[in-house]
């Protein structure tokens, strides 16, 4: 049990800094990174249902998210400022992921484990064309800014002192900025421990069955298809919400942020690094993946600084050359943790 | 009337006819043993009957009912467990886990599974621990327990003395004694003198079809017959 309670407590501790994020790191990109981190461990979990707990590799998780952060901009471009055009935005996007995510299931979940994951490819990129060629719609390239409900403008007064300015809590003002990071936050953690009830529920029990052995699942009675298709509604359903909420943080939506292919590499990378098949090593898979995207460079920029004297080192080190040494990072803790960083702890952890 | 009832059933596995003009009779209550060589067609039997393979023709009913037709899991909802020969069980997964697939709605009866500890007590023993850990022994009571741990109506046993010490096959004998006092049986098996031991009703299948069916009773005392059928007279003697 060692193992399990090491990555469950590496887990809830980012948990917890998410939470005090806005006291803890007062920096506008800090919170942005905090606020990207809640998103993307919803989505790496989600993506975690489907291929770590039930061995269905698909390639449209970004679609489903897209989906979910177009919903909710178009809604609010259409509408204006308000809780009715997130609302309705949200219940669109998830509806049509679901529509799709029934469809897809349905049609291809019968097929080979390859084809499957051809088609929801094909999908993905027909989705992909279809937002930047609706450009009335979606803004298509350039995508779309819209303005969010008025709770979450910075000039929102939460709190107030006595003389009717915003009130500082820790030095932090309690204005519409605290408002639209805690909307993500407590979403996030919401969609985050459904998740987790659902692998800990018989119903998880049945996915990992299904991902051992289908042909054994069936014989002792479960449905496969039909668990396999309500696995990918639920993934998708998910991964729309979280694109909605994402959607709310940014206030811009495009296929660079909502629906571009290097999301899903992201996804895979997160939940390869953080350990398929553990729920808790999307936390540590998602963190680490965003820290690394922000911050590599700053870090290598410091590297090159002081290694200045030395030669060809300052030119490996160079912040250009980020992407080099995320790739090194990548083989590494492949190398080092075979079945992701979680995965590794818990197997090494419990045995021992 | 009888619980199982098999009617000219044909079974094709890609070119091949396994089965032709099945037709078999399982009473209510007690052991019915399905003997017969290697691949004589008793295992393709027990998966028709569970909707693993589709006949063509023929059908089968069960309690009064056609499931011909009907799909795998709607069948294991009308009272049918199968112990496959190969156990059958999710090594990744835990015992108690492996379980838990075994029940309707995720849950126990505490009373039903300290009858089932009673039956195979190391089970208890390794609740917490990965199926794929236990024995050859262990992992087919667990495929067993797994069938028993909501009352059924007909467990369908495929060959489960099949690589195992003498010494379970004893207490597996008794536990399916005992399971047999609620619970109907089909078994498939090979070993005789574990079949005679539990059988009441049975059958014999050879190149897809029944060539015998009786009492084990009759059958037993029947040298001649079984050494026609299944060549088996010096082991059944023994």
């Amino acid at each position: 049990m060692r193992g399990t309670l090491t990555v469950k407590g590496a887990a809830l501790l980012i948990w917890a800094l998410l939470l005090f994020a806005p006291f803890l790191f007062q920096d506008v990109r800090q919170i942005e990174v905090a606020a990207r981190i809640a998103i993307f461990i919803v989505l790496v979990a989600s993506y975690d249902l489907l291929i770590g707990y039930t061995g269905i590799v698909s390639f449209a998780h970004t679609m489903f998210f897209g989906m979910g952060a177009y919903g909710v901009a178009i809604a609010l471009k259409q509408m204006g400022p308000g809780w009715t055009p997130v609302l309705l935005g949200s219940a669109a996007g998830v509806a049509v992921a679901l529509v799709l995510a029934v469809g897809i299931g349905l049609l291809s979940l019968r097929v080979k484990a390859i084809f499957f994951a051809m088609i929801t490819l094909a999908a993905a990129s027909v989705v992909l064309v279809l937002a930047t060629q609706f450009s009335q719609f979606t803004g298509g390239d350039d995508g779309m800014t819209y303005r969010t409900p008025d709770l979450f403008k910075p000039a929102t007064k939460l709190l107030v002192d006595a003389e009717g300015k915003v009130l500082s809590i820790a030095g932090v003002k309690m204005n519409g900025k605290i408002a639209a990071y805690y909307f993500v936050f407590v979403i996030s953690a919401v969609l985050f421990w459904a998740m987790l009830r659902i692998t800990g529920s018989p119903l998880g029990t049945v996915l990992k069955a299904i991902r051992e052995n289908e042909a054994r699942a069936e014989g002792i009675g479960y449905r496969v298809v039909a668990y396999r298709t309500a696995v990918f509604c639920i993934a998708a359903g998910t991964a729309a919400l979280a694109g909605a909420t994402y959607a709310v943080w940014l206030k811009y939506t495009g296929p660079q942020t909502a629906l571009s292919f290097s999301i899903m590499i992201d996804i895979l990378l997160m939940v390869v690094i953080g350990g398929m098949g553990t729920m808790w090593g999307a936390v540590i898979g998602a963190t680490l993946m965003v820290l690394a995207q922000y911050y590599l460079r700053d870090l290598m920029e410091v590297a090159a600084g002081a290694t200045a004297n030395i030669p060809l080192l300052p030119e490996l080190l160079n912040p250009e050359r980020w992407l080099l040494w995320l790739g090194v990072i990548f083989i590494l803790l492949v190398y080092f943790f075979p079945s992701g960083i979680a995965g590794t702890i818990i197997q090494k952890g419990d045995k021992a | 009337m009888s619980l199982l009832s098999i009617q000219n059933l044909s079974v094709s596995i890609g070119q091949y006819a396994v089965l032709h003009d099945v037709s078999l009779k399982v009473p209510q209550g007690g052991v019915f043993v399905l003997l017969g060589r290697n691949g004589a067609g008793k295992t393709t039997t027990l998966r028709a009957i569970m909707g693993l393979w589709q006949p063509s023709p023929g059908s089968i009913r069960f309690d009064g009912e056609d499931i011909t037709s009907l799909h795998t899991s709607d069948i294991a909802k009308r009272g049918i467990a199968y112990v496959p020969e190969n156990m059958g069980i999710f090594g990744g997964l835990t015992v108690a886990e492996n379980m838990v697939l075994a029940t309707a709605n995720g849950t126990y009866d505490p009373q039903r599974l300290d009858w089932v500890y009673g039956l195979l007590p190391a089970l208890k023993t390794f609740w917490d621990k990965p199926a794929g850990a236990l024995s050859g022994g262990q992992k087919q009571m667990l495929s067993v327990a797994r069938a028993i741990i909501e009352p059924r109506k007909l467990i369908l046993v495929d060959e489960p003395t099949k690589g195992l010490a003498p010494s379970i096959i004893d207490a597996m004998a008794e536990g399916f004694r005992e399971i047999s006092a609620e619970t109907t049986i089909l078994l498939v098996e090979q070993n005789f003198a574990f079949a005679r031991s539990l059988g009441r009703d049975m059958g014999v299948i050879e190149d897809g079809q029944i060539v015998h069916t009786g009492t084990m009773e009759a059958f037993a005392a029947d040298a001649a017959l079984q050494d026609r059928l299944l060549s088996l007279s010096a082991e059944g003697a023994a």
